[in-house]
């Protein structure tokens, strides 16, 4: 069965492109920070922090990157972010002693204007819209006899 | 950093980025209007880099940290050149959002850096 992966680089997909990769900078920024000055005051905080700054990172260039190994690379760093918003925002009010820092996931991001909560479920529809899809119908009829 | 300079620049970040995200949400090619807009946004980021510089001079020193403060201000001075450069790439009204999505985080970035200097609570 042949496949097409959508370039996920057009039309709005770029300004997405664009604020991932400004809350990339913006959470690497703050982590090099965090790690540099003052890491034994919340190390799981800023470690974690650390991490979302990688997988901002690796997300962004999914986004920009063609073909289907980078479109689930895609979803695996954009659902770790939706699910890490998710669990630190919920550990950060029912357990404020882990994390007494801000960090770009704490309270669901309210450092970060609600961003990081919202930029990942924005990230998972355009990704749903510029899905892998089966070539045409006609044309994969026309080579059906060249495939394996 | 100079309080009134600091509220100038998130002014003028604002506007310039809320205009530039309404004008590509209309669907305008990247002009003069946005990309002069957001080099004059850049233009106040390097003012603002030569009062910081020159400020602990003259006894006026950040409450706060002082590197927080400047890796707050060198990347928010990357933010407009690359915005711009992207603009100048790609021709499409999507670029205008761009720019100002950058302009509107040196914004935010200006007013996260005012509040390094003058009221650091921690």
């Amino acid at each position: 069965m042949t496949t097409t992966t959508p370039s996920r680089s057009t039309g709005i997909g770029r300004v997405l492109i664009a604020v991932y990769g400004l809350l990339a900078l913006a959470a690497t920024g703050r982590s090099v920070f965090q790690l540099l000055d003052d890491f034994d005051k919340a190390p799981v905080a800023y470690s974690l922090s650390a991490l979302a700054a990688v997988v901002y990172i690796v997300a962004t260039v999914a986004l920009i990157a063609p073909g289907a190994v980078w479109y689930r690379v895609a979803w695996i760093t954009i659902s770790f972010e939706l699910l890490g918003v998710l669990v630190v925002g919920l550990l950060s009010i029912f357990d404020p002693i882990l994390f007494p820092a801000k960090t770009v996931w704490s309270g669901f991001g309210a450092g970060y204007g609600y961003v990081p909560l919202v930029l990942p479920i924005l990230g998972m529809l355009w990704l749903y819209r510029r899905r892998p899809r089966p070539v045409a119908l006609e044309t994969a009829g026309r080579t059906t006899g060249t495939e394996v | 950093m100079i309080e009134w300079f600091a509220y100038a620049q998130i002014a003028v970040a604002l506007v310039a980025g809320l205009l530039a995200v309404a004008l590509g949400l209309i669907g305008k090619r990247p002009a003069d209007i946005t990309m002069g807009a957001t080099a004059l946004v850049e233009v106040l980021l390097i003012v603002q880099i030569v009062i910081s510089l020159l400020a602990p001079a003259f006894g006026n020193t950040a409450t706060g940290s002082t590197l927080e403060f400047w890796v707050y201000l060198v990347s928010a001075a990357l933010l407009p050149p690359l915005a711009i450069v992207w603009g100048l790439v790609d021709r499409t009204r999507w670029s205008t959002a761009v720019l100002g999505v950058a302009s509107l985080a040196v914004a935010v970035m200006v007013y996260r850096m005012y509040q390094i200097w003058f009221v650091q609570v921690a």
